[in-house]
């Protein structure tokens, strides 16, 4: 090119192309970007070298400093229970009932059986363990289980209606619907919910429940922890509390469901887990 | 094909017609024998489509001559059509944005089954990233390389099977989603013969572009072709990779991908890194290398940069995905390389941002009277922020905090409203007026509510996911001097639902913005002009005597 072409405003020479009107200054690259960019490539090289980062043939190179992302999370995992570990084998070798009694096992126990709840129960009975429609309240101090450690532990441990473990809780209300009218349903429904909420006994009703629901129910209805038979004359309904919903309780009852955990968290796990359980507030 | 009833006469459009009619044959047919019922909806949606778009093509046929071609000028129908798509679909995507973020702080609000979160989530990326980026791509592309090519389009109306048949793949991807026909592979959702449809459609756009650059009268290829070009081949390339899959059944909507396991993943990311490096990145530098020197009026700052930064731009990103799987069983060497090449593409992502700022030198005045220039810089400074932040977060020890949080929603949407939205507006607001002839926009003013109302939508938006998503990454990790975790998953994502609702404001302001640029941009079309004092306020009683310049 002859002449260079000058841009007016900036005094710097273009590089002579145009098109649809725009030019390109003919610039250097600023230096801090270049230099940026330069050490930006030194620091990859060297990170390359000090960490696994080259594929060869089989395998890849394992890096200067040995660092490996598995062997990171080994020992951050084998720092913490090297932290707890004397907490944890003393949790281990007590039972519920010894932990209960000494207060920093105590203290430990609770807050262990806390987080394991937070990732292994909260599903269900929600974070504050209130519960919902179907899955138990653990705050309150009506237990269909029992509410001793000892009942508590058992619960966790083998869960209830659990089919892979042998010793769960099991039982099983009857269909109603299969054996009883629709009046004579109305009429023990009537009488379910004058135990709870007062009013007049219906006769009829108290006749069929002492036939049909008092073995489980107990004569007063205050139910039984060996069968899981909820206790009918508190306001605490796990399946609803109105006079349709227990209809259909009695009709076709549901049934729930908890896992086994003992195989799946272990014995020392499960004991911090009725620990906590039963701190909530219902303890026995 | 090509029907001639009498000497010389031919029916406009026969070919178009033969092949709609084709399509919309072969639609029926999968509606009828579709082997599964999402299949079979989804071929009824086609054929509807198809039949409707027939009825269109057949009320502007006519068995008389086709006017002459003027073939010396540029190819701009295919162009307004796509501004005004470009429009429609901003407003959509953005709209199902603000919804999918209300559906995340009031669950009620998910309407089963076509509307649940599920769905509209992924309704919303493709609908902003493939419908509104990319028809502001392929709009903008066709506007840029013709006229710095000096030639008009190749392919005659080749040009106009790559609009429609795009609106096609987009209607049949969306609709597909609410269906519930999906390949779970993030950004690349649509099933086996939605994509084979896209490939089609992005090799006829490869065509159009290369061969208008081909037959160009200029000597050489503007930077801003570079771009475009990277763009086009790399998202055939990564698109056809990613999508490889065997379909259980020619006529049903499920398929087998290629690859498994990890590999799945890597391919997976690899793709969807580059979504963002050659769709959102690349594309979108082609975009600003022409319009801002030409808002500005100004040279491009420095041919040398463009040309370093372009060349490793495109050699290291495509090499940055791995860094999506950090912490996962994806092995420890790919993890690092994946991360060092995210920190070695921080300066050529910001050789781009240099390049356009310091074209502003000598027009930095402008700032103040044009904002469309200020929606530029706005844009430009969003994408070195982004381009930052993301090599950033590809670091491990930021990433074991960040991943998986609403940070990364946060770092995706500055980029995405603050440099895609704002550089795609600004594209519009440069080119509609000069596609429609008008002198200029209906409203200069309009256009500065639409800045504001679109900047401060982004803050919110960003900063509130700043503090939830570091706040969520901090809860996760929380352990208490025992070592025992200290929040349930449930009462991090409670703690969420302010931030939830301060976005979903956000968001709805950028929507404003946008309806507020849809009202503008149609009255500019219709010619129209507000009367209203210039910006910087009314200039003193005489206007001056336009002076030439010195």
């Amino acid at each position: 090119m002859s002449e260079k072409d000058i841009d007016e405003v900036s005094g710097i020479a273009t590089t002579g192309h145009e098109w649809d009107g725009i030019k390109e200054l003919d610039n250097p690259m600023p230096r801090w970007w270049v230099y940026t960019f330069y050490a930006t490539i030194v620091w990859a090289v060297i990170y390359t070298i000090a960490f696994p980062a080259w594929p060869m043939i089989t395998s890849a190179t394992s890096g200067m400093i040995g660092w490996s992302s598995r062997g990171d999370v080994k020992q951050e995992l084998a720092a913490a229970e090297t932290a707890k570990s004397d907490y944890v084998a003393a949790v281990a070798a007590a039972s519920v009932e010894e932990i209960l009694a000494d207060d920093t096992l105590r203290q430990f126990a609770t807050a262990a059986g806390a987080a394991a709840f937070k990732v292994n129960c909260v599903q269900c009975h929600g974070s504050g363990a209130a519960g919902s429609a179907g899955y138990p309240n653990l705050n309150d101090d009506e237990w269909l289980w029992g509410g001793t450690p000892e009942a508590i532990r058992t619960t966790i441990a083998h869960g209830i209606r659990f089919d892979g473990d042998d010793d769960t809780r099991y039982s099983e209300m009857p269909a109603y619907g299969d054996m009883l009218s629709r009046d004579e349903v109305n009429a023990v429904t009537s009488y379910v919910l004058a135990l709870s909420q007062g009013g007049e006994l219906d006769p009829v009703g108290t006749q069929i429940f002492a036939d049909n629901c008092a073995a489980c129910h107990g004569e007063t209805g205050k139910g039984g922890v060996d069968f899981g038979a909820p206790d009918l004359t508190d306001a605490i309904w796990l399946y609803g509390s109105s006079k349709e919903e227990i209809a259909s309780q009695i009709r076709r009852p549901r049934h729930g469901v908890m896992p086994a955990w003992q195989a799946r968290l272990g014995d020392t796990t499960v004991k911090e887990l009725t620990v906590y359980v039963h701190s909530l507030g219902g303890g026995q | 094909m090509v029907i001639l009833p009498t000497g010389g006469l031919r029916m406009r459009y026969g070919a178009e017609l033969t092949g709609v009619g084709v399509l919309a044959f072969l639609a029926l047919i999968g509606a009828a024998m579709g082997v599964d019922e999402p299949f079979r909806q989804h071929m009824w949606v086609l054929f509807f489509t198809v039949a409707a778009f027939g009825v269109l093509l057949m009320r502007r046929t006519a068995f008389v001559p086709a006017p002459a071609h003027d073939n010396s000028s540029y190819m701009d129908d295919v162009i307004r059509y796509g501004a005004i798509a470009t429009m429609f679909w901003g407003v959509v995507g953005f709209l199902v944005g603000v919804i999918v973020a209300l559906q995340l702080a009031f669950p009620d609000l998910n309407i089963e089954p076509w509307f649940n979160f599920g769905r509209t989530r992924p309704l919303h990326t493709s609908a902003v990233i493939f419908a509104f980026c990319g028809n502001a791509l392929i709009a903008t592309s066709f506007y840029v390389v013709q006229r710095t090519c000096r030639a008009r389009l190749f392919g005659g109306d080749l040009a106009w099977f790559v609009f429609w048949g795009y609106q096609l793949f987009l209607v049949m991807a969306a609709t597909g989603y609410l269906l519930g026909i999906t390949q779970s592979k993030e950004y690349a959702e649509p099933e086996w013969y939605v994509d084979i449809w896209l490939t089609i459609v992005w090799v006829a756009y490869l065509v159009v572009f290369m061969g208008t650059i081909l037959k160009r009268k200029e000597p050489h290829i503007y930077v801003a072709n570079w771009f475009y070009l990277a763009f086009i081949v790399t998202i055939a390339m990564l698109h056809i990779v990613n999508n490889l899959a065997m379909p259980h059944s020619f006529l049903g909507s499920q398929s087998y991908s290629l690859f498994a396991g990890v590999q799945d993943a890597l391919t997976q990311w690899w793709y969807g890194h580059n979504a963002v490096g050659f769709f959102l990145t690349a594309g979108f530098l082609g975009m600003m290398y022409y319009f801002v020197p030409k808002q500005a009026e100004r040279p491009v700052y420095s041919y040398r940069l463009s040309i370093i930064h372009f060349w490793a731009l495109i050699f290291l990103y495509i090499w940055a995905g791995p860094h999506h799987l950090h912490y996962t069983a994806l092995p420890d060497w790919a993890q690092t390389l994946g991360m060092v090449f995210s920190i070695m593409l921080w300066m050529p992502s910001w050789g781009g941002m240099i390049n356009g700022l310091m074209t502003l030198s000598g027009a930095w005045d402008k700032i103040r009277t044009d904002p469309v220039i200020r929606m530029m810089v706005a844009a430009i400074a969003f994408y070195g922020m982004a381009t930052f932040e993301g090599p950033m977060m590809s670091i491990k020890a930021v990433n074991s905090l960040s991943h998986y949080t609403d940070w990364t929603i946060g770092h995706v949407h500055s980029g995405a409203l603050g440099w895609n939205g704002l550089i795609t507006f600004a594209a519009l607001y440069f080119m509609v007026p000069r596609l429609w002839n008008r002198e200029k926009l209906y409203s200069q003013r309009l256009v500065i509510w639409h800045f504001w109302l679109a900047m401060v939508g982004i803050v919110i938006y960003a900063a509130t996911m700043w503090v939830s998503g570091i706040m969520q990454g901090l809860m996760w990790r929380e352990y208490d001097s025992q070592g025992f975790l200290v929040y349930s998953f449930a009462e991090t994502v409670a703690a969420m639902f302010p931030y939830y609702v301060m976005r979903a404001a956000g968001g709805a302001m950028f929507l404003l913005g946008a309806l507020i640029m849809a009202y503008n941009l149609t009255r500019t079309i219709l010619g129209h002009e507000r009367e209203e004092d210039p910006i910087g306020g009314k200039v003193a009683t005489a206007r001056p005597a336009l002076q030439p310049a010195e």
